[in-house]
């Protein structure tokens, strides 16, 4: 039988989706293990062996010094034990192999503060544009309806049109300028926006929640293997999840947020396995 | 030297935190600004290189995409007035920790002992804003003295050169020359004994001091001490830790007093011993024997949080705290360490819990209160805004969703604001084959401290929370909590117990280290702790702080020898801090040292078990309240207005800032139906992925009717709580409770002259209590009691309506079975089950015209308990398409929230109700007669409703439809009420809409 497409999920320092985002890992098909930030560090484990990194939702540090900064910083500059190589230059290797990187929430703000998004001149570690407190200033937990640019090179997105998916943030505000802005929408990278009823981005609160530039909800790099967005697909899986699902018996059992995890598997079994 | 480094936003880019600031300033002070922006200071007191702290500053620091920073020198510019505020010396300073340990990356280098990074906030206002206003701002919104201290500077004044000077709030460290431990003299007069546990904070009766006294004087006691090198008087440590122990907060001695009771309606006299043995652990225990093999308690009272089964391979754990004394000191601080803290307790039950939801259930006064506040309350708006905060955080950053609770309304809150916190979480059955709901200290097992280190922050709290509140309450018992820290300490500790690194854990809450050691101590009858070893926020802690300090984020093991270095290298490689802080013994004393000398030896029994019994007289004389006389109502405004009353309004602009799906489990929602905002009446979660077994957890409270009699009052709670439960579709034969007890000082004195009478409504209460679960078959499995929630400075006294929580935990089959309370479709039937009566006491209706009356509404057990059993078995067979308990508001309130909720219209005859056949129309409507459940069934169904309720009260009352209004005919058919869904719905979200 083939082999398994191999996923993980960092957990620590205040990661908390971890458990869901493996779950849907498992749901779509891959082996998923989560593996502590320590176990990285000490060496024990390393990105290479798998195809598939997930960072997913939580409070790194508290976001205290802004949502993923102290995690960003992290990443950027602790040593792994015993070796010359840091977790960022396993992470830039990672990205070179041509593996995937999906971020979530917080993991989106983490990829953001590093520099993998929207890195439009390819340098992962530079930081281009940015996630801030929503135009309400407070977190917010709500459902937001998405829609999907047919034409991004997202590899997560593909042949998928609307989504309806929880956000659950106080800073998923996407801000750049308007240079980098331009560059995004030209190469069609905001591969995710928040819209209103009728499938329209919108910059209206509260169906866009937080005031995000150009209705941005979730986006990729160039290759399309990046993709980092705010609301939660891993707390989407099962029908139950859904908010009026004892209202629509009709309701597939499978949730959309799964088929982002199905098209990154299927993605994998094509071109890396 | 010190550095300071300030980031700010770049011009042009909107200050989301400065606007909301400034909105809140507004409605909190009424001053209106132009404009709030905000810098954030870090003020880095370390040994750095010009190059590093350049590295920081626009590394870690600041954000090159919206953010300008600056270094020793001011970013502030366009201002009338600027305000900074930081945190006063030891307060926790989370933003300062992860600060200290980004430049620790960044450099590669541990800060040196002493060095640290303190933050700060500048607000910088814009408008016409006097001195005197920007004081108001910074003392009545902006900070909170007893844990923050602010600078204002005018523009004028302002040096834009240099900006405002270097402050570091650092903590000075106190002269080791005095002797580090004090001894007390006990062999003093009554009065002297007196002024010693009021000066030394320790809340100890004359009664008790005296048994110390006593003990001190024992020629026994004093040779065993002379032998460990002690004198004859007690120590500073020892005395603190009896303190603790002995104290109301971890002795409850209240419900374990000796209680004379006299009901002046039945003459009937009697003596309780313990209203915690002869009613709440009495009703379990009779529960448990009568269920035999279906018992579904694995551990009851006796640990931190109480366990009941769920599946065969997996338990669950449930605890609810109150916050109450802190919180009314600090909203922010107090609710957090409120959660963060009921965590720890769920968390550190059996071998160690995995936590799985949050609930809260606050009690305020109106936000909205407008009359002049007695002297150190703070304004309930603002403990409003600071415990949702609070919580919000806790909850939040932890992870953990929050997925149940309610905010209830009273001007007596104003005294003391209610803050109940609740943790529900989930164990393996066995763990190493070992069932996990079980733990066990062992002789020669290490006393291991995890997790954060130790300040002065905290101390006293447990004595402190067993007084009311008055001018000498302490800022020490104020505290900022540390979610990041713990919850690195709980990643560590969960790998700790898979591998079997521990024989018990518990956590260390109120009285610190003395109670947590203490209690651990209590599987062996001793130990030795060496409170030297024990790391500190910083130097110059006592060693009677060290033992009794509640700094929060911590928790005990024990650790057998031959896993220690395995417990502590996990721990360091997880960055989670662990110290070996001594041994287990059998020996049978409380033996602490510092520095090698013994300073604590108290033997365990009496630490334990020396504490007299109080005797309290109860005596209980009904209120004399009549029924008033009401003309009928315009049915259509008054359920606007009960609508639009705080109690039953929206909570959705607070619902909104808990994480209420993190973890993915939450199948039922706190808010639901078809725009996704109408008010769930209970949640469903389900933990485990694999397979679709659910947990159900409610609640009730209704302490509006605690002025006509706490009996009724506890049995409505319970019966709320239960009705909740059902109506999401938890299964009544599979439900634990818990009770927790907020009252006023029950104890006759000076202070208290109806002492007796608020004694007798607590004995009511327990009586109601075991009467009730009795009948439900409810087991208690845990519960708490905070029993001084007044409040008293120079003649005013404010006490609390006491208030009973009940909350329950249990199971629901399979999650796909579970109903919502929203109308789903037209054409449906409307069924009320349960009879409604002539009971509007206590009701909101009364309350709208300021009123009590008399008729309390009163459960039925018996025939509940057959309804909710059959309302199971109609959900089993999905014959249910909604179902909404009636509470605040009676019939009209469930109905418009089942209309609205689902966006359908219902028609409504009152004439169809179970009811005495001249109830009037207005009655009807409002009662809130117990043990209802309004319940729409599709018409292919009704049949076999109907046959499953034979015999039963269950009456069709109406249809669901299509036009969207709420439309209700009365006797004669009289047309009472034809209001239009939008019309019943925005005045529902309107009052808390803008919170």
């Amino acid at each position: 039988m083939a082999e398994k497409v191999k996923a993980l999920v960092i957990a620590g320092n205040g990661t908390n989706c971890e458990r869901e985002v493996a779950t849907a890992c498992r749901l779509a098909g891959a082996e998923c293990d989560i593996v502590h930030i320590a176990e990285l560090l000490t060496g024990r484990v390393t990105l290479e062996r798998y195809q598939f990194l997930n960072l997913a939702g939580g409070f790194l540090d508290g976001d205290d010094l802004g949502s993923a900064r102290a995690g960003a910083n992290r990443l950027k500059h602790a040593a792994v034990r015993n070796s010359s190589a840091t977790l960022a230059d396993q992470l830039l290797q990672f990205i070179a192999d041509g593996k995937l990187v999906m971020g979530v929430c917080n993991g989106f703000q983490l990829m953001v503060k590093l520099g993998l998004l929207p890195a439009l001149d390819g340098d992962y570690l530079r930081q281009s544009a940015t996630l801030s407190h929503n135009d309400r200033g407070r977190f917010e937990d709500r459902w937001c309806e998405l829609v999907v640019d047919p034409q991004s090179p997202c590899i997560y997105t593909r042949h998928l049109e609307r989504l309806y998916l929880p956000v659950r943030h106080g800073e998923g505000k996407f801000i750049a300028d308007n240079a980098t802005l331009a560059a995004i929408e030209g190469r069609h990278l905001g591969a995710l926006r928040y819209t209103d009823a009728d499938g329209r981005p919108t910059m209206d609160y509260p169906d866009n929640p937080n005031g995000s530039l150009a209705a941005i909800a979730g986006l990729c790099d160039a290759s399309g293997r990046l993709f980092g967005l705010m609301p939660h697909p891993e707390a989407y899986t099962h029908r139950t999840h859904h908010p009026r699902w004892t209202r629509d018996p009709g309701l597939p059992e499978e949730g959309m947020g799964l088929w982002l995890y199905k098209n990154a598997v299927a993605f994998i079994r094509e071109e890396l396995l | 030297m010190a550095w300071r480094i300030l980031v700010g936003l770049q011009d042009g880019i909107v200050d989301a935190r400065g606007e909301r600031v400034r909105r809140e300033i507004h409605d909190h002070l009424g001053i209106d600004l132009t404009a709030v922006r905000t810098i954030d200071v870090y003020t880095v007191d370390a040994a750095l290189t010009e190059d590093e702290v350049l590295a920081a500053a626009t590394g870690p620091f600041f954000d090159p995409v919206i953010q300008e920073y600056a270094i020793n020198r001011p970013l502030a510019r366009d201002f009338d007035m600027l305000i900074e505020v930081g945190f006063r010396p030891g307060v926790t300073d989370n933003a300062g920790r992860t600060a200290k340990e980004a430049i620790q990356y960044l450099t590669g280098r541990r800060f040196a002992d002493g060095e640290g990074v303190y933050t700060s906030v500048q607000y910088l206002l814009c408008g016409d804003i006097s001195a005197a206003h920007a004081e108001r701002v910074a003392h009545d919104f902006l900070a909170n003295q007893l844990i923050q201290r602010w600078s204002i500077v005018a523009a004028a004044d302002f040096d834009f050169g240099k900006g405002l000077p270097v402050s570091i709030p650092k903590v000075a460290v106190g002269g080791q020359q005095a002797a580090p431990v004090q001894e007390i003299d006990l062999d003093v007069s009554d009065d002297e004994l007196l002024r010693i546990s009021r000066d030394g904070m320790l809340a100890l009766s004359l009664e008790e001091m005296k048994v110390l006294q006593a003990f001190a004087a024992d020629p026994q006691v004093r040779e065993s001490r002379r032998q460990v090198g002690l004198g004859q008087r007690l120590t500073d440590c020892e005395l603190e830790a009896l303190a603790q122990t002995w104290s109301e907060h971890c002795k409850h001695k209240i419900f374990a007093a000796r209680i004379d009771y006299e009901d002046t309606v039945t003459g009937d006299r009697q003596t309780i011993d313990s209203l915690f043995k002869s009613c709440i652990v009495r009703a379990t225990r009779e529960i448990r024997q009568r269920a035999g093999k279906d018992d579904i308690c694995l551990s009851v009272f006796k640990d931190n949080a109480g366990v009941i089964r769920f599946t065969d391979d997996w338990s669950l754990v449930f605890k609810v705290e109150t916050h109450n004394s802190p919180s009314a000191l600090d909203p922010y601080g107090g609710a957090l360490t409120g959660i963060v803290g009921v965590n720890r307790d769920s968390f550190g039950t059996g071998l160690g819990a995995r936590l799985l939801f949050n609930t809260d259930v606050f009690c305020f006064a109106s936000p909205f209160y407008d009359q002049p506040l007695p002297p150190r309350l703070l304004h309930p708006r603002r403990i409003f805004e600071g415990v949702v905060e609070g919580v919000e955080h806790g909850g939040n950053k932890s992870g953990i969703p929050t997925v149940n609770g309610s905010i209830v309304f009273h001007e007596r809150f104003a005294g003391k604001p209610l803050v109940y916190c609740g943790t529900g979480a989930i164990m393996p059955a066995e763990v190493n084959g070992r069932p996990c709901h079980e733990k066990q200290a062992l002789v020669g097992d290490h006393i291991v401290m995890v997790g954060g280190r130790i300040g002065k922050d905290g101390i006293h709290g447990a004595t402190f929370s067993s007084e009311e509140l008055h001018e000498g309450s302490p800022a020490t018992a104020v505290q900022i909590g540390d979610p990041i820290t713990q919850k690195r300490m709980f990643d560590c500790l969960l790998i700790a117990r898979d591998r079997g690194l521990y024989t018990a854990i518990t956590d260390n809450g109120a009285g610190g280290l003395s109670s947590s050691v203490g209690e651990m101590a209590e599987d062996t009858g001793g130990f030795e702790m060496h409170l030297d070893r024990a790391p500190l926020k910083y130097p110059g802690l006592k060693p009677w702080e060290i033992l009794i300090s509640e700094a929060q984020e911590r928790m005990t093991l024990a650790v057998p020898p031959d896993k220690l270095d395995a417990l502590l290298t996990l721990a360091a490689e997880m960055d989670v801090e662990a110290t070996d802080l001594g041994r287990f013994t059998d020996s049978g004393h409380f033996h602490c040292l510092y520095q090698g000398q013994t300073v604590t030896w108290l033997p365990m029994a009496f630490l334990h078990d020396g504490v007299p019994q109080m005797r309290i007289p109860a005596r209980w004389v009904p209120p004399t309240t009549t029924e008033p006389d009401l003309p009928p109502p315009d049915c259509a405004a008054t359920l606007l207005r009960l609508l639009a009353s705080l109690n039953i309004c929206s909570k959705e602009s607070v619902v909104r800032r808990y994480d209420h799906e993190v973890q993915a489990g939450t199948v039922v929602k706190p808010l639901t139906g078809v725009v996704n905002d109408g008010p769930s009446d209970a949640a469903v979660i389900r933990p485990l992925p694999d397979r679709y077994a659910g947990v159900v957890t409610a609640h009730g409270i209704c302490p509006r009717y605690s002025d006509l009699d706490t009996w009724h009052m506890t049995a409505n709670a319970i019966d709320e709580a239960l009705r909740n439960y059902v109506a999401v579709g938890g299964n009544i034969e599979h439900v634990a409770g818990l009770d927790n007890f907020c009252w006023c000082d029950p104890v006759e004195s000076d202070k208290t002259p109806d002492g007796a009478y608020k004694a007798a409504q607590l004995v009511r209460s327990n009586q109601a209590l075991y009467e009730y679960c009795l009948a439900f078959g409810v087991p208690l499995i845990s519960g708490k009691d905070s029993m001084k929630n007044d409040y008293q400075i120079g003649d005013t006294r404010i006490s609390i309506p006491p208030t009973l929580l009940f909350s329950v935990i249990g199971k629901i089959d399979d999650v796909r079975l579970a109903t919502t309370m929203d109308a789903k479709q037209a054409g449906d039937l409307v069924y009320l089950l349960g009879r409604t009566e002539d009971e509007l006491g206590g009701s909101e209706y009364y309350a709208l015209h300021g009123l009590l009356g008399a008729n309390l509404p009163k459960v039925d057990a018996a025939s509940a308990l057959q309804r909710y059993r059959t309302l199971n078995a109609a959900q089993r067979q999905g014959l249910i398409a909604s179902c909404h308990d009636l509470s605040d508001g009676g019939l009209a309130v469930a109905l418009a929230e089942t209309a609205f909720a689902g966006g359908l219209g219902l028609d409504i005859r009152l004439a169809a109700l179970d009811a005495p056949a001249d109830l009037p129309d207005a009655t009807r409507l409002f009662a809130e007669s117990a043990s209802r459940l309004l319940v729409t069934v599709p018409v292919d169904q009704a049949d076999r409703f109907e046959t499953l309720f034979a015999g039963q009260s269950c009456r069709q009352i109406g249809t669901v439809v299509e036009v969207p209004a709420l439309r209700i005919r009365g006797g004669e058919d009289r047309l009472l009420l034809d209001t239009p869904l939008t019309e019943l719905k925005a005045a529902w979200q309107a009052p808390l809409k803008e919170m």
